[in-house]
């Protein structure tokens, strides 16, 4: 594998890089051992820390809370996409007012910590945790997609656009028959990534009582009659936050390759399977 | 307006708790983040999997998880420290995963034929990578590190739930004290525009110095 | 160009592994014990029963209309304090002195109690939970201040609290809220004995966290050395690992115990003043302090003078 930085290794690297394999391998097991140590002599796998989540009624109080979590994550994902929608096609208006509206929204809302606009819904508007959670994941999440939906539109060719106009389309028929159709295509994947971030940050309920999967979590991990299972707890949640994640950023990777060999997306750069971090004023991630 | 002229001091050392965070982070977060994208180019393959597994791990923990994690667990291993050292090294230790990627995909932005040319030319490992690689990979990563810091500022709002002094946590005192909940929030909100700007500032800086099209 | 070391496949492989241990999960729970894990600490005698007042009414307050619009009550209370108000994760049931103080009250208020909607707020969030109309009222070690009366209303008090000091059985330097100076001390954030220890004793280090349970968590692993709140629900931590934790000094000063009621809803305040006088009276505070906070050692004082202040 020839890379800018190292070429295919000859006999003599090959021995070098055996013995660093070794060397390394044996610090990470070394690192690892240390850990597994550290967790047995502090007694974290005590028969008094983990037969509490042999009982039912643990199980359902995490499963619920994991529910709580889901539910907050598709009621943000469904507003988020529509709200972006609506913030792109104020900002791909022809309408000076529309866009300078769009514009200032979709900045604004980027440039603010998601927490504070949460903060800001539930104490100021004193809002239900959820819907604080939800309104301010929205708010977040639907500026980052419009921008994505916007930098997709236009990196559609412009022969596309072209055409469509020289065949007599107005603005709206253009945006609908040819153009989004392609940007959604392409911009699929970034948008399944944002949606992961918007996953994430369900999370953040925890912060305003929401009752979701951490919350469920801290609920069963001070409890005194359980022998403060913090640790056991953070290892059963942890794999669980971590594999849904996962689950949709593969799931962002393998939509990214299958519209790469889309052919009714040839007139597109498909976007890459990353969150759209753009900075103000946006370079687009490269693909 | 009130607000902000009465509570001047509680607001700046909000503030300066929020900019020493996101500095100290950022820190740990670029030398993390440099050293975990040395692992994943290296021919080492245990080095690459030691830090495959680590941005994946890092990537796709949620960061609130991540500060429950570590302000309430490491304690039970015997490490004490002050909340803001625990803050920054969850900060840091998340942020870093996000850095060790936009580095990596600087690195595979310089072409291959640069290493070869180089190679070809007698050059040892430490001159291509200091003279040839990293000066091309580092003018195309600067926007990417740009934005990720810009979301770590904003994810140190997360700290403030942590005993951290930060200038979300400002608000719960001022809101006990009776003043306009609204106007509360538009000057913290004010304070962590003027911390993402003044980082987008410097990086367009950087960029329009170093900066090339990708 | 490759996105990352590990080919399609193998993330395919790591994303079906997690779901079917996501699936495993879910399985599991069908294989679950019944019942609760078991209970550390002493238990209360037997728990009185609250009549329903029949043909109750109190058009007067809002509050109540809403309530019995609803159909039941619903009470914000704590969940982490042990005998005071304590959820147990498994059942979901709570249990506490302030649990009896709020069904006795829904009784009185013609509410079943076993309909009551029981819910967790913490101590920063009790006054944005009233105003908002999130609960009905709050019933959570909820301590009567003149800086609160300016955002909530208050029925009782209905005990009579004093702040003390939480340490390890191993502690010796601590007699006294005058030896914390330098040394880190733990409380609630947005709570009285925070803002007290913050006044009168500056030399102490603060520390603050949501709750009490991560505070007493945080004592047990040498963060801290001393947790600072109300006696009674240090007690209740005390009297659940005895062998660790213990109360030292004396009470140092008042907090009398009130119910939060949304501001200005004074015929619901008074009300509820009517009510824990004829529960003083007939026995039925004392038989519900002695069913829980009594277990953990202290046996029942006298209830303090009810406090009718004029409407607002």
């Amino acid at each position: 594998m020839t890379t800018a930085l190292y070429d295919i290794p000859g006999p003599r690297t090959r021995q070098r890089h055996r013995l660093y394999g070794l060397l390394s391998t044996a610090l990470i097991l070394a690192l690892l051992g240390g850990v597994v140590y550290l967790l047995f002599s502090t007694g974290q796998f005590t028969a008094a820390k983990w037969t509490p989540f042999t009982y039912k009624g643990i199980q359902e109080l995490l499963l619920r809370g994991l529910g709580n979590t889901l539910k907050a994550f598709a009621l943000a994902a469904v507003l988020s996409l529509a709200l972006g929608g609506v913030l792109a096609t104020g900002r791909l208006s022809e309408h000076r007012i529309a866009r300078w509206v769009s514009t200032v929204l979709v900045e604004f809302f980027r440039a603010m910590p998601v927490l504070v606009m949460i903060f800001f819904i539930y104490v100021a508007l004193q809002a239900e945790p959820l819907i604080a959670l939800v309104a301010g994941l929205t708010l977040y999440n639907g500026s980052v997609l419009a921008e994505v939906f916007r930098s997709g539109v236009h990196s559609v060719d412009r022969g596309q656009r072209e055409a469509a106009y020289a065949l007599g389309m107005r603005k709206t028929q253009v945006m609908t028959h040819v153009l989004v159709p392609q940007a959604v295509r392409a911009m699929l994947p970034a948008i399944i990534s944002q949606l992961v971030v918007a996953l994430k940050d369900t999370s953040l309920g925890y912060l305003i009582t929401y009752e979701e999967f951490l919350h469920a979590g801290k609920l069963i991990a001070s409890n005194l009659d359980y022998d403060l299972p913090f640790i056991p707890v953070v290892m059963i949640i942890s794999p669980i936050y971590i594999g849904m994640c996962m689950l949709l950023s593969w799931l962002a990777h393998w939509v990214s390759q299958r519209q790469r060999r889309n052919p009714k997306v040839e007139a597109v750069e498909v976007a890459a399977p990353e969150p759209g971090t753009l900075l103000p004023g946006g370079h687009r991630p490269p693909a | 307006m009130n607000v902000l002229l009465d509570n001047l001091s509680l607001y700046g050392k909000g503030l300066l708790g929020t900019v020493e965070l996101t500095v100290f982070a950022s820190l740990l977060a670029l030398v993390l983040g440099f050293l975990m994208a040395a692992f994943r180019v290296a021919p080492v393959g245990s080095l690459r999997a030691f830090g495959t597994a680590w941005v994946t791990v890092l990537r796709n923990t949620p960061l609130t998880l991540l500060f429950f994690a570590v302000v309430l667990g490491l304690p039970r291993f015997g490490l004490v420290l002050p909340f803001n050292l625990f803050a920054i090294l969850a900060l840091g230790c998340y942020t870093s995963a996000f850095i060790c990627e936009a580095v990596r995909s600087g690195i595979n932005t310089v072409p291959v034929g640069q290493g070869e040319a180089a190679r070809s030319l007698g050059m040892t490992f430490p001159q291509t990578l200091g003279g040839i690689v990293l000066p091309q990979a580092f003018r195309s990563v600067i926007p990417p590190i740009g934005s990720t810091l810009i979301a770590l500022a904003k994810n140190s709002a997360i700290a403030g739930a942590f005993s951290v002094t930060e200038l979300l946590g400002v608000y719960k005192p001022l809101s006990e004290l009776g003043y306009s909940i609204i106007w509360t929030f538009v000057w913290i909100a004010v304070g962590y525009l003027i911390v993402t700007l003044t980082i987008s500032a410097l990086f367009n800086v950087l960029e329009k110095r170093y900066g090339v099209a990708r | 160009m490759p996105h990352s070391h590990s080919s399609p496949l193998r993330r395919a492989l790591a994303g079906v592994v997690f779901a079917v241990f996501a699936v495993l999960a879910l399985a599991l729970a069908g294989c679950g014990r019944e019942g609760s894990p078991p209970v550390k600490g002493p238990k209360g005698s037997e728990l009185p029963q609250y009549p329903v007042a029949k043909n109750f009414s109190l058009p007067a307050s809002p509050t109540w209309v809403k309530a019995k619009r609803r159909g039941h009550l619903v009470i914000g209370v704590k969940e982490d304090q042990p005998y005071l108000g304590e959820r147990d994760p498994a059942s979901g049931q709570y249990t506490g002195f302030d649990i009896e103080i709020a069904k006795m009250m829904s009784a009185a208020l013609g509410f079943p109690p076993h309909t009551i909607e029981f819910k967790t707020i913490a101590s920063a969030n009790r006054e944005t939970a009233l105003q908002n109309g999130q609960i009905d009222l709050y019933v959570g070690t909820y301590t009567i201040n003149d800086k609160r009366k300016k955002l909530v209303g208050f029925a009782g008090p209905y005990y009579l609290a004093g702040q003390s000091l939480l340490v390890r059985t191993d502690e010796n330097d601590i007699k006294g809220p005058q030896d914390l100076a330098g040394k880190r001390v733990c409380s609630a954030a947005g709570s009285t004995p925070y803002q007290r220890i913050q006044a009168d004793y500056p030399k102490a280090v603060l520390v603050s966290y949501d709750t009490y349970s991560v505070c007493v968590d945080n004592l047990l692993t040498y963060q801290v050395a001393a947790v600072t709140t109300d006696d009674a629900i240090l007690l209740g931590y005390a009297a659940k690992v005895p062998d660790e934790l213990k109360v030292v000094g004396k009470p140092f000063s008042e907090e009398p115990y009130g119910i939060g009621v949304p501001r200005g809803d004074n015929a619901l305040r008074f009300a509820l003043d009517d009510a824990l006088a004829a529960n003083e009276k007939n026995g039925n505070w004392r038989k519900a302090y002695e069913a829980t906070l009594g277990a953990s050692g202290v046996p029942a004082p006298e209830p303090p003078p009810i406090d009718r202040y004029p409407a607002t």
